[in-house]
């Protein structure tokens, strides 16, 4: 019987080759048209290597960022890489997560990738959906939600962020050689970590 | 889409099987890898020069493995970057005690995929270097930006060096004369037509009939701007006024020149585009002290050109002319 971690990572992994074309397709338009084809090549890898029945949800997680460091190429491979390896030590051991869980992990994912991309908030990136998504995450358990319902906050302010990177110019990636021909189009990496923490709360949802 | 291939998924495996099966006196595959080395690597007291990036710049980069040029390179998919774990393979098959030098273009994915190929080498105490092609002056380099694009001017790059390396040099020179190619260095590329990613099966962008884009980059990424398509000539001033504006040639300067086809340009206008690039070079008394004219660093089916201008010093010029053997790239 799988794991839950591994029916989450196998929801998210669902979402991403779900959506290849749609995040290929955003690429296009500011990028170099790869950023869903290299996603789901990654996922589908991580589909086939990781072990169904394990429990240690920071080993999962491991063996995640691990395969997608090494599958996806790109920018996107060593930021969801690295993303995967900084939830990794956040949840080491764990089997369960609780709302604070949530929280420190979210906080150690945003570290991570800024650290890995030299990136700040407002450049048009992932970290535009992550960084809103993480405090209206932390407002939300501060506020007494559970899980579900920090999910949910998440989520609301991860979809406003890819709204937002509409409305800004790249900064950074391939992207910022456009300029403010970037303005207008929303960011495929933001596009996919909002697929991804989507993926997480219907997996919760669903219990 | 119409392409010569056997299937999406078998591009570049194929590719790097029929360039190693090309040239086995030159190059060999790194089994289980997507890194071409020189055949027969690590029997050499030198330190190793190793580039790579997407797939789809044939004959870069696989095709300047050889004597006077690289010691390894790392295919990526098609217009990606190589992961970390292949750079660090190409680094281990072909690093014996002097060093790695990574010569990496500069995009994001390339510069965060060869560092953390760096950061896996340092842990095993093999002493890596690294430097970053930036030469596209399409792009403006600002703190606003990921700052330039490396483009054709990294083949300069690997032929001085890689003569550098060859001389038994250290690392710190190898770096050194390396960082002064890139400092050197200025390119700009146009486009008639866009290319299509294998995966993707369809054009990265589109280009009405009359239409060109300026400032494009090797990926099919939109360039700084379009306009009507006028005469090579005219189309030339453009790019090398571009380059000019630098501010880095001038009078009585010697530079070497490359006219580099997209992939699908014909050599007869590459020709073409050279005379006006001589002729202005000639007005502003720049002296040529050699030109590449050919298909260097390519996009893919792309129809353009990008020119490359390198200012040159004694030190450069030497290395320039050495002796070079390699698939794509021969000095004699």
């Amino acid at each position: 019987m799988a794991s839950k971690v591994y029916g989450c990572i196998a929801k998210i992994a669902d979402s991403i080759i779900a959506n290849k074309e749609f995040l290929t397709e955003l690429d296009r338009e500011i990028g170099d048209a790869d950023h869903g084809i290299n996603m789901a090549r990654g996922y589908t890898e991580a589909l086939g290597q990781l072990p169904q029945d394990e429990t240690d949800i920071g080993a999962v997680l491991k063996k995640t960022g691990m395969v997608l460091i090494s599958k996806v190429g790109g920018a996107s491979g060593p930021l969801y890489g690295t993303a995967y390896m900084k939830a990794a030590k956040a949840a080491a051991g764990k089997t369960e997560l609780t709302v604070q869980d949530g929280k420190e992990i979210l906080e150690a994912i945003i570290g991570g990738i800024k650290q890995r991309g030299k990136a700040e908030r407002g450049e048009k990136t992932m970290l535009d959906a992550i960084i809103p998504a993480y405090e209206a995450y932390a407002a939300a358990a501060d506020g007494g939600k559970d899980l579900a319902g920090c999910l949910d906050a998440m989520c609301a302010a991860a979809k406003e962020g890819v709204e937002y990177t509409k409305t800004i110019r790249a900064t950074k990636g391939r992207a910022s050689y456009l300029g403010d021909r970037s303005i207008g189009h929303q960011d495929p990496g933001a596009t996919s970590s909002l697929l991804t923490m989507e993926a997480v709360r219907g997996f919760v949802e669903e219990g | 889409m119409k392409k010569l291939i056997n299937g999406v998924d078998n591009v570049v495996d194929e590719m790097l099987n029929g360039m190693t099966a090309a040239f086995p006196q030159y190059i060999e595959r790194v089994q289980g890898t997507d890194v071409v080395a020189r055949t027969g690597a690590k029997k050499t007291d030198k330190v190793v020069l190793i580039s790579g990036g997407g797939s789809g710049h044939e004959p870069a980069h696989g095709g300047y493995v050889g004597r006077g040029m690289l010691d390894a390179a790392v295919a990526g998919a098609v217009f990606t970057s190589p992961t970390p774990d292949q750079v660090y393979e190409a680094i281990k098959a072909t690093e014996c005690g002097k060093g790695a030098l990574l010569i990496i273009k500069n995009y994001t994915g390339d510069v965060m995929n060869f560092e953390m190929a760096a950061d896996m080498a340092a842990d095993e105490d093999i002493v890596v270097e690294k430097v970053i092609v930036a030469d596209d002056v399409a792009v403006e380099n600002s703190t606003w930006t990921t700052g330039r694009r490396g483009i054709a001017g990294t083949v300069f790059v690997h032929k001085i060096a890689g003569a550098c390396a060859e001389t038994g040099a250290e690392l710190a020179e190898v770096k050194c004369v390396a960082e002064k190619v890139i400092a050197n260095v200025r390119s700009m590329g146009m486009s008639v037509s866009p290319c299509t990613v294998p995966a993707v099966g369809k054009p990265s962008f589109e280009l009405a009939e009359d239409e060109v884009e300026i400032g494009i980059g090797i990926h099919g990424e939109p360039g700084t701007h379009r306009e009507k398509i006028s005469s090579a000539a005219a189309t030339v001033d453009t790019l090398v006024g571009k380059i000019l504006d630098e501010g880095i040639y001038g009078e009585g300067d010697e530079v070497a020149v490359m006219v580099n086809g997209m992939g699908a340009t014909p050599l007869s206008e590459l020709f073409i585009a050279n005379l006006r690039v001589k002729e202005i070079l000639d007005e502003k008394k720049i002296r040529i002290a050699k030109t590449e004219v050919g298909n260097f660093m390519t996009s893919l089916d792309m129809a353009g050109f990008s020119v490359t201008l390198l200012k040159l010093d004694d030190e450069l010029k030497g290395f320039l002319n050495a002796p070079a053997d390699t698939p794509a790239f021969k000095q004699v």
